[in-house]
């Protein structure tokens, strides 16, 4: 308990340093991670993860120092190098670009891992803690790493806030950027040094192995909130601090925990719950509406078969035997009486002794969903010059959606028509 | 070259075959990835069984391990279809939640299996001499890692050779196939299993990230030169075996980890191959 107040109050300068470093590469990550999965590379993103371990390493053998500086150009060089033969191989059709990216992917990861090794039994007293690049680990971060993490979070962000335009613009049509006139060449590597410039800090807390994550996840939770891009740069960056702020703490309270997989976790966490929950794009919403739309259109379907079964007898007002009604259409019987009960909720039918009857108000529910039925048929005719027999299913689907404004927009346009395609009765607007 | 030695080149180069033949099949379907997202998300599975049989050479780890590979296609589908979510970040989010529970697992249970995070990277095939089978009789069998890699190896063929045609149709034109009346969805799902079997025999040896490198370098490089998927096979499974080999000397020349040596010496065959391609296009 005492832990996590010093831990929310930041009373120790400790903890500030790795709260601070921790947040900073959290959030570039989750920033630049938008375009990355806008642009549907969200699988390049784990490649070149994977692929800043040799650098790291090399910068090691190198230079014999544990500068995070050198760490940083060395994982740059080897990011961008896998980034650049992905795209060559891809490219040139050598192989398809999903085999090229678990290639390199795999084939770098091989080369950080054989280098890591050798330097570990090569004995060298300075080479303790490289490990840490695997899985991250939050509490090691220094006052030089959050230095150079702020430097570098500055360049990011200006670096997206300058190019927003270019970079929205081709993350979400490359040719049309092309063909508008931007410079799609140049933005491409500058987004993609920006990426693998965050991805190379971003391993001090998650390591490379779960990097990917990192740039995703966010990503992802935030898509389904919103629509608008800075919204969605906002969002992400918001849930990438979140979930930093958890890894770091974990890191702090448990120092043999790795802190890369719990901030993934806490990530995928509010991932889902974002994909069930979002208003609009999540999946509860889409399930409510469909379920909605489902009882709307099995209602209008019956209220239509009173009519048409009324327009036969000359009585639309007029009972309807239950066993009539079953033979009338193709309905599944179980819908039907479940759409004859919600109706009669509504006042839109009466059961009077063995027969269905529709109300005034039905009467009118009914005429409204015929008449929008047969409008939009006459439109279909009229204005596709499609065959009258071709029109119906079309009608079937439309009658459920036309909203008021569009039923008088169809009117006027046909001229208060009197009869449809099939020279039916038009029932009159009411 | 000492027996050891060449105990430990057996073991990768088993392990090699066995990735190579459901590869191919990944290489041709353009599914390289799932090949990733599987051999990541085996982990949790792999951790569980541990804890429950509380050993590694039970049939029951391999069995659970496998369920949990094909479970991952099953939710990176459902996250794709019932969330709306594009396929590459489907596939990016669900591996890497499972292989952070995994190692998250590994960490609280630390000292109750015999995994540790290292080792869940890249394997620990230089201690594969060290575990043998002593029959009861006396009689020493060998390292336990050969004969396991060896009966997957056997399964697999057997797999092969019974689902042959559905591989192959649905592989090369799902819709001919199902007018055969050959069940695309079952055949995905087979080869799903074969991947997840392939990665599960492959984790203790060399981990969960270079078995993809075992998994597409083979076949990639065989895709460069085959006409036909026997071929490709054949010429998957002898690269595996010679990267095996040298990627081991590779190993002891650099005193570095084996499994990784061998993913580079994967990697430098492939490169080696383009530039022979591109001199001798014929």
């Amino acid at each position: 308990m005492n832990n996590l107040r010093e831990f929310i109050f930041l009373t120790e300068p400790n903890i500030i340093l790795v709260v601070m470093g921790t947040l900073i590469l959290c959030g570039m990550a989750a920033l630049v991670g938008c375009f990355t999965f806008l642009r549907k590379r969200a699988l390049v993103g784990d490649a070149v993860s994977h692929s800043v371990l040799p650098g790291v390493c090399l910068a090691f053998i190198l230079t014999g120092e544990k500068n995070p500086l050198y760490f940083l150009i060395g994982a740059i060089i080897t990011g961008l190098a896998s980034l650049v033969i992905m795209e060559w191989l891809g490219r040139n059709n050598k192989t398809r670009p999903d085999t090229a990216i678990a290639l390199l992917l795999s084939v770098f990861f091989g080369l950080g891992i054989v280098l890591l090794t050798s330097i570990q039994h090569s004995g060298n007293a300075g080479q303790a803690g490289l490990d840490k690049f695997l899985f991250g680990k939050a509490a090691s971060i220094t006052k030089d790493d959050v230095l150079l993490f702020a430097i570098s979070s500055i360049f990011i962000v200006g670096g997206i806030i300058v190019f927003l335009r270019g970079f929205t613009v081709l993350s979400f049509d490359e040719n049309y950027a092309q063909s508008i006139g931007f410079p799609v060449k140049r933005l491409r590597f500058i987004l993609a040094f920006i990426t693998v410039w965050s991805v190379a800090i971003g391993i001090q807390a998650v390591g490379v192995v779960l990097m990917a994550a990192l740039l995703i996840t966010p990503a992802l939770a935030a898509r389904m909130w919103t629509d608008s891009i800075i919204k969605m740069l906002i969002i992400a960056v918001f849930i990438g601090l979140l979930s930093g702020y958890t890894g770091a703490f974990i890191s702090y309270t448990a120092p043999a925990m790795p802190t890369g997989p719990w901030i993934v976790v806490m990530a995928t966490f509010m991932a889902i719950i974002s994909m069930v929950f979002a208003p609009k794009r999540g999946y509860l919403n889409r399930w409510r509406e469909t379920r909605n739309n489902n009882r709307i259109t099995l209602e209008e379907n019956i209220l239509k078969l009173f009519y048409g079964l009324g327009e036969k007898t000359g009585n639309p007002n007029g009972a309807i035997i239950k066993e009539d009604l079953n033979n009338a259409r193709s309905f599944d019987p179980s819908q039907l009486s479940k759409g004859l009960k919600i109706l009669q909720k509504k006042g839109y039918v009466n059961d009077v002794l063995q027969t269905w009857q529709l109300t005034p108000e039905g009467l009118i529910a009914a005429q409204r969903v015929v008449r929008l039925h047969r409008l939009w048929e006459l439109y279909l005719q009229k204005y596709l010059h499609l065959n009258p027999d071709h029109v119906h299913d079309d009608a079937e689907a439309m009658e459920h959606v036309i909203t008021p404004e569009i039923e008088a927009q169809l009117d006027a346009l046909l001229g208060n028509p009197q009869t449809d395609p099939h020279n039916t009765k038009i029932p009159p607007a009411i | 070259m000492s027996i050891n030695d060449f105990w430990i080149i057996l073991t990768a180069s088993l392990v090699a075959l066995c990735c190579a033949i459901p590869g191919c099949f990944l290489v041709l379907r353009r599914m390289a990835m799932f090949g990733d997202a599987i051999s990541h998300a085996v982990l949790p599975g792999l951790v569980v069984a541990y804890l429950i049989s509380g050993s590694r050479a039970s049939s029951v780890l391999l069995l659970g391990a496998a369920i949990t590979g094909l479970l991952v296609t099953f939710i990176i589908e459902f996250i794709q279809k019932k969330m709306r979510v594009q396929n590459d970040a489907a596939i990016g989010i669900t591996y890497t939640f499972l292989f952070a529970v995994g190692v998250i697992l590994i960490s609280l249970f630390a000292g109750q299996t015999d995994l540790d995070q290292e080792c869940v990277l890249y394997g620990e095939i230089a201690f594969v001499p060290f575990d043998t089978i002593t029959l009861d009789s006396g009689l020493l069998l060998g390292p336990r890692q050969v004969w396991i890699a060896g009966g997957m190896l056997l399964i697999l063929l057997v797999i092969l050779r019974i689902g042959y045609r559905g591989l192959y149709l649905t592989t090369f034109d799902a819709g001919y196939a199902s007018t055969l009346g050959v069940s695309v969805m079952l055949w995905h799902y087979v080869l799903m299993g074969m991947v997840s079997l392939a990665t599960v025999v492959s984790f203790e040896s060399v981990g969960a990230i270079m078995v993809i490198a075992f998994l597409v370098g083979p076949a990639a490089t065989a895709a460069l030169f085959a006409k036909r998927l026997p071929w490709m096979i054949a010429i998957a499974a002898s690269i595996g075996v010679l990267s095996s080999i040298f990627g081991y000397f590779l190993a002891v020349v650099l005193n570095a980890s084996v499994s990784g040596s061998i993913a580079v010496m994967i990697g430098v065959i492939f490169a080696l191959a383009l530039l022979l391609k591109r001199f001798f296009p014929s």
